[in-house]
C-alpha cells in the first residue's frame, strides 16, 4: 500500500506545516514516509505544492501526475491548477477561500468564477470546505491548515489519536491548542 | 531510532556523528537549513561568512589546521567559491573536508540550472550523491573517510528535491574526533607553481586510485534483474526512474566523480539495453560514450528543467497520465508568481523607483521580485553584487548624464557578500552613480539569516554590526543618505536629488522585514467609500491584500498586515487604519 497525497496552497498558508503532520502521523503508525517541501522564493505568496507519501515503500518522495490519492487545496484556484494530480476516483479536498494572484489584481486576467461547480461535475469525492471561518471561529486565520488536515483526517485509515498526537508534536507550542480546536472543527465537519 | 529528516537536516547529523567541529556557509537555497541545523549542535562551532568564497577557505584551512570542517553552499554559490575550491584540490586535507553543493534543477530558487557534477570534473575533486535523507547522512560521515584516505576535499552533491524532502533516517552517536596534529609543511599548503607542478601530479594518481575504488564501493549500487533493460542513475533521478522501471536492472551512482569506466563495461556486460537517467547534463552518458557502451540518454530526454516519473514513463513508453482536467484549456488558469510579502518594505522602495522612471540595475534577493507586474522597476539582475557592478557598466557604456536616470539597487546582506567590492570600483574609477542599499536587517530570501549587518551571530548572540555609512565615506563616497522606503515623499525627494549629483552616491533604505518577529504594525487597513474614487493609484503597488472587486477596492483582512503604505499612496485619503477594538 502507497497513499500519495498533494498538498496545494499559496506561500504563507501553513501547506508546510500541513505536510509535516501529516508525514509525522504516518511515521507514528510505522510506515515509511517521504514528504516533499518548497523553501526560498516559491514561499513569497507564490503557488506552493508538497507531497506526502507513506506505506510499506516509497520510492520517489514526488507524486506522479494523475496518481494522487488525495489532494488537499488551501485556495480555489489551487484546486483547479493542480487537479490533475488526482488519480481516477481520488479525494479532492478544497478550501472555499479565494486568494487573487497578481495577474488578477492587476486585472489581466481573471479569476475563473465557477470553479466549485467545474470541479464537483468533474470529480466524484470532491468536497469544499469554508476552512477559513472555521478556523476564524476556532480562534484564528492562521488554523486553516488544520481545519482542513482535520476533515482529511476523518477519511484516512490513521486514528485520530495517532493525528492529534501527531499535531501535539508538530505546532509550535503556544498555538497547539487552537490547533487541536481547529482540527476538531474539520473533522466533525458535516454538509 | 528513525526520523524523519529532510536530507539537508541528515547532512547536518551526518557532520554531527563524523565528529566535524568547523562549519562555516553562506546561506543559498536549496543548502542552508545544512547550516541552520549544524548551529543547534554545540560540539559544532558554526558560522555565517560573507560569502562563499570566504566560507570554503575557512572551512578549509580549518581541516588544514586539523579540524574535520565543512562548508554549504547552492550550485551559483560554488561560482563563488570556485577560486579556492580548484587550489585545495591540489593540497588535499589534513582532517578531513566536505563541501556540500545543492543544485537547483527546475530553478526553483536560481538563476540558472548549472550542474555542479562539471565542477568535480574541473576541479577533479571526489563527488558523492545521496538520493535520499538516510544516504545524505551515511555519505557525509563516508566522505569523511574518504577524504582522509584519499587526502582530498570531497563534495556532496544535493539538488533541491533531495535537500527538502524528509525521509525517515536513523541516528547514531557522535564520534568524537580529536584535533590531527598540524605540521608545517609549505610543500603541501603553500601553492607556488614549483609546489603545484607536483601537486597536479599527484592529483592524476589519486584519480586512478579512486576509480579503483570506486568499481568496489557500495556507495555504488548495482541490481541485475533483467538481461534486456537496464538503466544508470544517480541522485533523486534515480527514485524517478526506479519508480517509472521497477523491473529494470539498475547501475546507481553514488560516486559520481570520479566514474569508473569499468563498473560501467560491467553493468554493460549484463544487460541489453541501458537508458542513462540523470537530470540536467549528460555526464554520466558522456562517460559510458567515452569507453565505448551504447546507452540512450539525452535523445530522449531533457537537459533542462526536472524529471519526473512520469516524465520519464511517457519518453519511454508513451504512456500518459490520467487527468481530471483532460480538454480544460490550463491556460485560461492565471499564474501565481511569488510576489513581495503584504508590509515588504521593498514595496515602497520600487514604487517610487518606478514613479521615476529610472532604469535600475538589479541583485539577487526577495527584491528581484521587483522586476515583476505591477512594480515592473528593474533592467538587469545576473548574480549576487550585480546590482552595483551592473550601474558602473551603465555608467561607462552610456556616460555620467545617463546616471541621472539610473540607481543600482541590492540587499544588506548581498552587499555584503559582493557589493562591496563593485562599489569600490565606482569610486577607484572615477564613476557617478547611485547605489541603493536595501536594508532589511535580515538575509531574508533563504529564510531570515543573520548577517554583519544586522548585529547577531548565527546562534543570535550579539555580533559587531558594520555601520554602512562609515563604510561607504571610508572608500571615498561623501554623499550617503538614509531613508525610510515607506516614505514615498522623502524617498522621491533624496532618490532625485542624488541621480542628480555627478559623483557616487550611497542611499541606504531601512526598514526591517514584514516578517520579523520584531516587526509588528497595528490595526488593518479599511477603505473609506465616500473618499475613494476608484482611481487604483493603490493597486500600483501591488500588494496582494489589494484588489478591486464589484467595481471597488477592496483590502482583504486576512492578508493585510497593517504596514501603512497603501495609506501613503492615496492622494485621497481613503485609506485609513482601523481603529483597534
Amino acid at each position: 500500500m502507497i497513499k500519495s497525497i498533494v498538498i496545494a496552497g499559496v506561500g504563507g498558508q501553513g501547506t508546510l506545516l500541513a505536510s509535516r503532520l501529516i508525514g509525522e502521523a504516518a511515521t507514528l503508525k510505522n510506515y515509511d514516509v517521504k514528504v516533499s517541501e518548497v523553501h526560498g522564493m516559491a514561499q513569497r505568496g507564490g503557488s506552493v505544492i508538497t507531497y506526502v507519501r507513506y506505506g510499506d515503500k516509497v520510492i520517489s518522495p514526488i507524486i506522479p501526475l494523475g496518481e494522487a490519492d488525495v489532494l488537499i487545496a488551501f485556495e480555489q484556484l489551487e484546486a483547479l491548477r493542480w487537479a490533475n494530480y488526482l488519480k481516477k476516483g481520488g479525494l479532492l479536498i478544497s478550501n472555499t477561500q479565494k486568494i487573487d494572484p497578481m495577474p488578477v489584481v492587476t486585472t489581466k486576467m481573471e479569476y475563473p468564477d465557477d470553479i466549485v461547480e467545474f470541479l464537483n461535475n468533474r470529480i466524484d469525492n470532491c468536497h469544499f470546505i469554508d476552512a477559513l471561518e472555521i478556523a476564524v471561529k476556532s480562534g484564528s486565520s492562521k488554523a486553516v491548515n488544520s481545519v482542513l488536515i482535520g476533515r482529511m483526517a476523518r477519511e484516512s485509515e490513521i486514528e485520530k489519536e495517532v493525528w492529534l498526537q501527531a499535531l501535539n508534536k508538530i505546532a509550535p507550542a503556544k498555538f497547539i491548542e487552537l490547533n487541536i480546536k481547529a482540527f476538531e472543527a474539520g473533522y466533525n465537519y458535516w454538509i | 531510532m528513525k526520523q524523519l529528516l529532510l536530507a539537508n537536516e541528515a547532512v547536518a547529523r551526518g557532520l554531527y556523528e563524523a565528529g566535524v567541529t568547523v562549519v562555516s556557509s553562506y546561506p543559498g537555497t536549496p543548502s542552508t537549513e545544512i547550516t541552520e541545523t549544524a548551529s543547534k549542535y554545540e560540539e559544532i562551532y558554526t558560522e555565517w561568512a560573507p560569502n562563499e568564497k570566504v566560507a570554503l577557505e575557512v572551512a578549509a584551512t580549518s581541516a588544514i589546521a586539523g579540524a574535520r570542517s565543512f562548508c554549504a553552499m547552492k550550485h551559483v554559490g560554488l561560482n563563488v567559491a570556485a577560486d579556492p575550491l580548484f587550489t585545495m584540490s591540489y593540497i588535499g586535507v589534513n582532517a578531513g573536508f566536505v563541501i556540500a553543493v545543492a543544485d537547483d534543477p527546475g530553478m526553483h530558487s536560481s538563476q540558472n540550472e548549472q550542474d555542479s557534477r562539471y565542477y568535480a570534473q574541473a576541479s577533479k575533486i571526489l563527488m558523492l550523491e545521496p538520493s535520499d535523507s538516510q544516504e545524505a547522512k551515511d555519505f557525509t560521515k563516508k566522505a569523511y573517510e574518504l577524504s582522509e584516505e584519499f587526502d582530498t576535499p570531497v563534495i556532496l552533491r544535493l539538488s533541491t528535491r533531495v535537500s527538502h524532502s524528509q525521509s525517515l533516517t536513523s541516528l547514531e552517536d557522535r564520534v568524537n574526533v580529536p584535533l590531527r596534529e598540524y605540521i608545517k609543511n609549505p610543500q603541501k599548503n603553500v601553492m607556488m607553481p614549483a609546489m603545484a607542478r607536483v601537486k597536479h601530479g599527484l592529483v592524476e594518481q589519486r584519480i586512478a586510485k579512486q576509480k579503483e575504488y570506486a568499481f568496489g564501493s557500495d556507495l555504488n549500487q548495482m541490481s541485475i534483474k533483467n538481461s534486456k533493460i537496464g538503466f544508470i542513475s544517480s541522485g533523486i533521478a534515480f527514485q524517478y526512474a526506479l519508480e517509472a522501471l521497477p523491473d529494470a536492472s539498475y547501475l546507481k551512482l553514488g560516486i559520481v566523480y570520479p566514474i569508473s569506466e569499468e563498473l560501467l563495461k560491467k553493468f554493460a556486460a549484463s544487460v541489453e539495453f541501458i537508458y542513462v537517467i540523470e537530470e540536467l547534463e549528460p555526464i554520466i552518458e558522456n562517460a559510458c560514450l567515452a569507453c565505448g557502451i551504447k546507452v540512450v540518454g539525452k535523445e530522449l530526454l531533457p537537459v533542462t528543467g526536472e524529471y519526473s516519473v512520469e516524465l520519464i514513463r511517457n519518453r519511454i513508453f508513451g504512456d500518459k497520465p490520467f487527468s481530471y482536467m483532460d480538454g480544460y484549456d490550463m491556460a485560461k488558469i492565471p499564474k501565481r508568481p511569488p510576489v513581495m510579502c503584504p508590509g515588504c518594505p521593498h514595496r515602497g522602495l520600487f514604487h517610487v523607483l518606478k514613479k521615476l522612471k529610472l532604469t535600475v540595475t538589479g541583485d539577487i534577493g526577495c527584491y528581484t521580485l521587483g522586476a515583476l507586474e505591477p512594480l515592473s522597476s528593474m533592467d538587469t539582475s545576473i548574480c549576487m553584487g550585480s546590482g552595483v557592478s551592473s550601474l558602473h557598466g551603465f555608467n561607462k557604456a552610456r556616460g555620467d548624464d545617463y546616471m541621472k536616470k539610473c540607481v543600482g539597487v541590492i540587499g544588506d546582506s548581498t552587499f555584503i557578500h559582493s557589493g562591496i567590492t563593485g562599489l569600490i570600483d565606482i569610486v577607484y574609477n572615477k564613476g557617478v552613480g547611485t547605489v541603493i542599499i536595501l536594508d532589511n536587517s535580515i538575509t531574508g530570501m533563504t529564510g531570515h539569516q543573520n548577517n554583519p549587518l544586522n548585529g547577531l551571530d548565527i546562534s543570535n548572540n550579539p555580533a559587531k554590526k558594520i555601520d554602512l555609512a562609515l563604510l561607504a565615506k571610508s572608500i571615498g563616497i561623501d554623499r550617503v543618505r538614509i531613508i525610510d522606503p515607506f516614505n514615498i515623499e522623502d524617498s522621491t525627494n533624496v532618490i532625485r536629488e542624488e541621480v542628480n549629483a555627478m559623483e557616487p552616491s550611497l542611499i541606504i533604505a531601512r526598514r526591517p522585514c514584514a516578517l520579523l518577529k520584531t516587526v509588528k504594525y497595528k490595526g488593518l487597513v479599511e477603505v473609506n467609500r465616500d473618499k475613494c474614487t476608484k482611481c487604483r493609484a493603490c493597486m500600483s503597488i501591488g500588494c496582494p491584500a489589494i484588489s478591486f472587486k464589484n467595481n471597488q477596492i477592496e483590502i482583504n483582512a486576512s492578508l493585510c498586515n497593517g504596514c501603512g503604505l497603501c495609506i501613503n499612496v492615496c492622494k485621497f485619503g481613503a485609506l485609513n487604519k482601523k481603529e483597534e477594538e
